[in-house]
């Protein structure tokens, strides 16, 4: 196991959380992507506390447990934005909210 | 750090990610989404990170998973109707994801093996979260608070006058 085969599976997890957040039209299926492009990040950061130069100072791992912490905050937020709107427009589907298009 | 094992949780991952972004049915989704992150959370095992690893479980398992979970219980009345689906999102990704590819292959400097390490223990963490970390720690906390009152604000009935 090296460093960059781990790269590798990072980027592919970034990039189907990209493809969730971009193609899917239900609001839940853009925050699961965005969890999952913040959950590729954290596993940067660990793989590159890991294999760096200086594994006794756990950088890496305090950057990771505050990112987990600010990824909980906005996926509560988002997901009470997410009944909120649907309250409102009875909708959850992301291309019917064009009340702001001129 | 085992290579056997490695393997297996990252086809893993891969599958539980691609299932999620994928399913039609919601629920399905948010269960394969609870499987790609027990994947994570055993990578960061694999690395040495047990903390952040049990932090994964604990924060995104135990609570967003359940969270979207509630959310989509709901919502329930809207998962019935027809869903597009957006190609161009599939050619942006494998555009970004081929060059992150070439990227990470062209370096030289990240075919490395991993230096041996002690075990980064609880204690050690503790100490440096309230030494070095302390004022991103109450940053953290006040952020946490202020999500907590605005998602209780944001999900409270209007009052009907």
């Amino acid at each position: 196991m090296t460093l960059s085969i781990l790269l590798v599976v990072s980027a592919a997890l970034f990039c189907i959380g990209l493809l969730a957040a971009l193609s899917r039209r239900h609001a839940i299926f853009i925050l699961i992507g965005i969890e999952m492009m913040l959950a590729a990040a954290n596993l940067n950061f660990i793989a590159f506390w890991r294999f760096g130069p200086q594994p006794q100072q756990p950088t890496g791992v305090m950057v990771a447990i505050f990112a987990i912490a600010i990824a909980a905050a906005e996926a509560a937020v988002g997901l009470a934005l997410v009944i909120a709107v649907y309250r409102h427009y009875r909708t959850t589907n992301v291309d019917e909210l064009d009340q702001l298009k001129g | 750090m085992n290579s056997a094992a490695f393997f297996i949780i990252a086809i893993l991952t891969i599958a539980a990610a691609l299932a999620a972004a994928s399913l039609r049915t919601l629920i399905h989704a948010a269960l394969s989404f609870a499987l790609a992150f027990v994947g994570v959370a055993a990578f960061f095992f694999l690395l040495g990170a047990e903390f952040v690893g049990l932090v994964q479980v604990f924060v995104y398992i135990g609570a967003v998973a359940v969270l979207i979970v509630f959310t989509i219980l709901l919502t329930r009345r809207d998962v019935g109707k027809d869903r597009g689906f957006n190609w161009s999102g599939v050619v942006v990704a494998v555009a970004v994801f081929a060059g992150l590819l070439w990227a990470i292959l062209k370096t030289p400097m990240l075919s490395i093996a991993a230096p041996p390490i002690e075990a980064l223990t609880v204690k050690r963490i503790g100490e440096v979260l309230m030494t070095d970390y302390v004022w991103p720690l109450q940053c953290v906390g006040l952020v946490l608070t202020a999500a907590l009152i605005g998602a209780l604000i944001l999900v409270m009935e209007e009052k009907r006058e």
